[in-house]
């Protein structure tokens, strides 16, 4: 199969140049996809698809009664990013979730940000994900989020911009590895030949970061997987992480709080457990404290935590700082905490709570992407260019009634990357989800996930809107 | 090990057991249709019988014709013991223990999942019946070999292995059982190679017709019953897959040979004191069918008692209540 008819169409495309010829990191790919024989590239296409639905690499999908099981799409031609533009990324990244805990520690303890003014008070305060249950904690090192997912655009001009910090619980590593793991069986000369840094790693930076949480008096500490069960769409995700590390995986209902320790109940009676990395909301996380009627969670174990008796990742209260209003301020967080310049920089951001910038967004949302801030997953979302005029109306009224709900930020191209559809390439947008991992030091995984709108002209990559991935290459210096 | 995922992988491991031995009895009736004499009605009747889900079948299907026996045992969702439901169900108990098994064994019952669930969607074929059946037993012997070569041999393997000869167990008796009273034909035809003939598929669905030959040469009735019940040699017979259930179950409990320390220790070693000190004379002279029936009682003690040792929930320390929740 040839390039010969792909367009780049006025977008960054992360394989060519405009002038069609490949970029300096994809000359090799490019001259192996096109010495393959006719026919041949399909052939790996679905090779490659055969092993996940054989490995059962697949997600659920919430209210679709009969077939909840799905196979994440996946396309075989890798998006590659070069070992300078990575150095780069690493540095912004680790700047930025370095930036964002010591704004966790600060507003569950002194507030100091918010008393010296460089973000409004009322816009912490007020946020659904400022939990008053936390106010006081102390995690493990002062360290609140341990696992980041901070999802990255590129633009037409070549800019990456930040678009948003996942803090809570990040989903979509296993992706990563298993795309990996199916392209080197797909494709091993190419993969060989392209000098591709190596994901694998992750399970055990994963365990050591869990593990440096615990109590240092404990000679091994436990550490387990809580999931909400088979029926969470990321379930096999949690059991894969579990299974990677060698952890057991535990539901609420196998755990118990006894004598101030979380215990799981075991074939040979009650076991200790030191570290939970939950995979849990807050909301569900222990029904005495959040919220009462959750049948996930285990009564008492946010006590158990308070006393550090047990340890959490991510820390409960992490969501205030993935908070979307939150976000327009993280560039001024860095600058009051570290006293840096920000590497990487985010979207221009309106805030429809702030006055001047509501009357602007509700005149403009034909250019804008509008964001509920408390909704996630591509829900909740007006992507004004491809928007109708009753959408409009309804966003409109929508933000007018809850101002403080909605963000809104000018409609970005998207960069592109060519996929696969029917036996010929073409472009699609993506964007990049690189995962930080932050104990006893901050780790970045070389990659992550590349998401790809696989509808044309699409601009949500999010699994459950008809996003699919692609294998993500980080070369080597 | 967590009570969840032992209790996972113990029936896990039951089902696709289960499945294993539902194909090659249709297989093997299948096949024993073709010999029998022009005349005689096809026989379908007793493999509804074995499973123990004549109800059901009666209360939905009209008639024990071929194709709705088939259809009931191999493909029905709404019978919770065919074959596709039973892999469903052990695929689905793989899934929630996924980090407990190897990848290849998730792999193996996934994809043998896949290939019987596409293959009801396009329905029961009988050209291909034979490729079909053998595909199935296949893919349970060789999750049987992944699990033996991939898994660490640990609590969770004992399990898995009490899952395998507790439901290999109860089918070889139900096997046995239904045969015995069912299939066999008026008094004369025994000895007749008619008799042979069903003999033969008996000792087929267990898998055992060469080895029962090598072992005893002719076809006899109380032979083959003393082969299925007594042998210890035979990894198919009652009694061998009673001693290797108990091998795993004191592995698990650690408590010495001879002894017990819980209700599935103590109701496994009566059973297996039973068949060892019982010759098969004595059992045939005082009811095949009566002892079979007593058998299947016990095999569901011990399975309780399993379930109570180490997957119920308990107190923690007799002042505690329970945790929430609620095992299978």
């Amino acid at each position: 199969m040839k390039f010969d008819g792909y367009t780049c169409d006025g977008f960054y495309d992360e394989m060519f140049l405009p002038d069609g010829n490949a970029r300096r990191g994809a000359t090799l790919l490019k001259h192996k996809i096109e010495s393959l024989v006719d026919g041949e590239l399909l052939d790996r296409q679905q090779a490659a698809e055969r092993a996940l639905l054989q490995g059962g690499i697949t997600f659920n999908v919430y209210g679709d009664g009969a077939a909840t099981e799905r196979i994440f799409p996946f396309d075989v031609i890798p998006r590659i990013i070069e070992a300078d533009e990575w150095e780069r990324l690493e540095k912004g990244l680790k700047q930025r979730v370095y930036a964002l805990n010591l704004f966790l520690d600060d507003i569950y303890h002194k507030q100091k940000i918010l008393k010296d003014k460089i973000i409004p008070q009322e816009i912490v305060l007020s946020a659904r994900s400022f939990r008053e249950q936390c106010v006081g904690l102390n995690p493990p090192r002062g360290i609140w989020c341990h696992i980041t997912g901070t999802d990255l655009v590129r633009d037409r001009d070549g800019q990456m911009y930040v678009l948003e910090d996942n803090l809570r619980c990040p989903s979509g590593v296993s992706y990563v590895l298993e795309n990996r793991r199916v392209m080197k069986r797909t494709f091993p000369q190419v993969f060989e030949a392209s000098r591709v840094r190596p994901v694998d790693e992750y399970p055990s930076r994963l365990l050591d970061m869990l593990q440096s949480l615990a109590d240092p008096a404990l000679e091994s500490p436990s550490v387990a997987v809580l999931t909400p069960g088979i029926y969470n769409s990321a379930y096999f995700e949690h059991s894969f992480l579990a299974q990677q590390m060698g952890v057991e995986l535990v539901e609420g209902r196998d755990l118990i709080v006894a004598d101030g320790r979380v215990l799981m109940r075991t074939t040979k009676g009650f076991e200790r457990v030191d570290v939970l990395y939950r995979r849990i909301d807050d909301d569900f996380l222990d029904p005495q404290v959040f919220r009462p009627d959750s049948l996930l969670g285990v009564p008492g174990l946010m006590e158990a935590y308070k006393n550090g008796r047990v340890a959490l990742a991510n820390a409960p209260g992490t969501g205030i700082a993935d908070d979307k209003c939150i976000y327009a301020y993280v560039p001024k967080m860095i600058r009051y905490y570290l006293g840096d310049e920000p590497i990487i920089p985010i979207v221009p951001t309106y805030i429809c709570a702030e006055k001047s910038d509501c009357g602007y967004v509700i005149e403009h949302l034909d250019k804008l992407v509008v964001k509920a801030v408390n909704e996630s997953g591509g829900y909740g979302m007006l992507v004004g260019p491809h928007s109708t005029a009753v959408q409009r109306a309804d966003f409109a009224e929508r933000i007018r009634k809850h101002p403080r709900n909605y963000i809104a930020q000018p409609t970005l191209g998207l960069s592109r990357v060519p996929v696969i559809v029917d036996g010929s390439f073409s472009g699609r947008h993506v964007d990049l989800r690189p995962y930080i991992l932050y104990g006893k030091d901050i780790y970045v995984l070389p990659g992550g996930l590349t998401r790809v709108a696989l509808k044309r002209g699409s601009l949500v990559v999010n699994s459950s809107q008809g996003g699919g991935s692609k294998d993500t290459w980080v070369l080597r210096a | 090990m967590l009570s969840r995922v032992a209790n996972s992988i113990y029936w896990m491991s039951r089902y696709i057991e289960r499945a294993e031995n539902v194909a090659r009895f249709v297989d093997v009736n299948l096949q024993m249709m073709l010999d029998l004499p022009s005349g005689l009605t096809e026989q379908w009747e007793p493999l509804v019988i074995i499973t123990g889900d004549d109800k059901p079948f009666a209360e939905r299907y009209a008639g024990a014709t071929r194709e709705n026996v088939i259809q009931f045992l191999t493909f029905d969702t709404k019978n919770p013991n065919s074959i596709l439901s039973s892999l469903r169900a052990a695929r689905e108990n793989a899934r929630t223990v996924r980090e407990a098994v190897s990848p290849e064994m998730w792999e193996q019952i996934n994809t043998c999942y896949l290939m019987v669930n596409a293959a009801a969607a396009r329905g029961y074929d009988l050209e291909d019946a034979d490729r079909f059946f053998s595909e199935i037993k296949k893919a349970s012997l060789l999750f049987d070999g992944l699990a033996d070569a991939t898994m660490l041999h640990d609590e969770g393997w004992h399990f898995y292995r009490m899952g395998r000869f507790i439901e290999r167990a109860d089918k070889t008796s139900r096997l046995l059982d239904v045969k015995y009273f069912i299939l066999l034909p008026a008094a004369t035809d025994v000895g007749t190679a008619l008799d042979d003939i069903q003999w033969a598929a008996v000792l087929r669905s267990a898998s055992a017709f060469e080895m029962y030959r090598q072992r005893h040469g002719h076809i006899e009735p109380d032979r083959i019953l003393h082969f299925l019940l007594l042998d210890l040699e035979f990894p198919r017979s009652i009694n061998y897959c009673l001693t290797h259930a108990g091998l795993s179950l004191h592995a698990i409990s650690g408590a010495p040979a001879g002894t017990f320390c819980n209700s599935a220790e103590q109701h496994l070693g009566r059973l297996q004191a039973e068949l060892a000190y019982t010759p098969v004379e004595q059992i045939i002279a005082e009811g095949l069918h009566e002892f079979l029936d007593g058998l299947q009682t016990k095999l569901n003690m011990i399975d309780h008692g399993i379930f109570e040792s180490f997957f119920a929930l308990r107190p923690l320390d007799g002042r505690r209540g329970f945790a929430h929740g609620e095992g299978q």
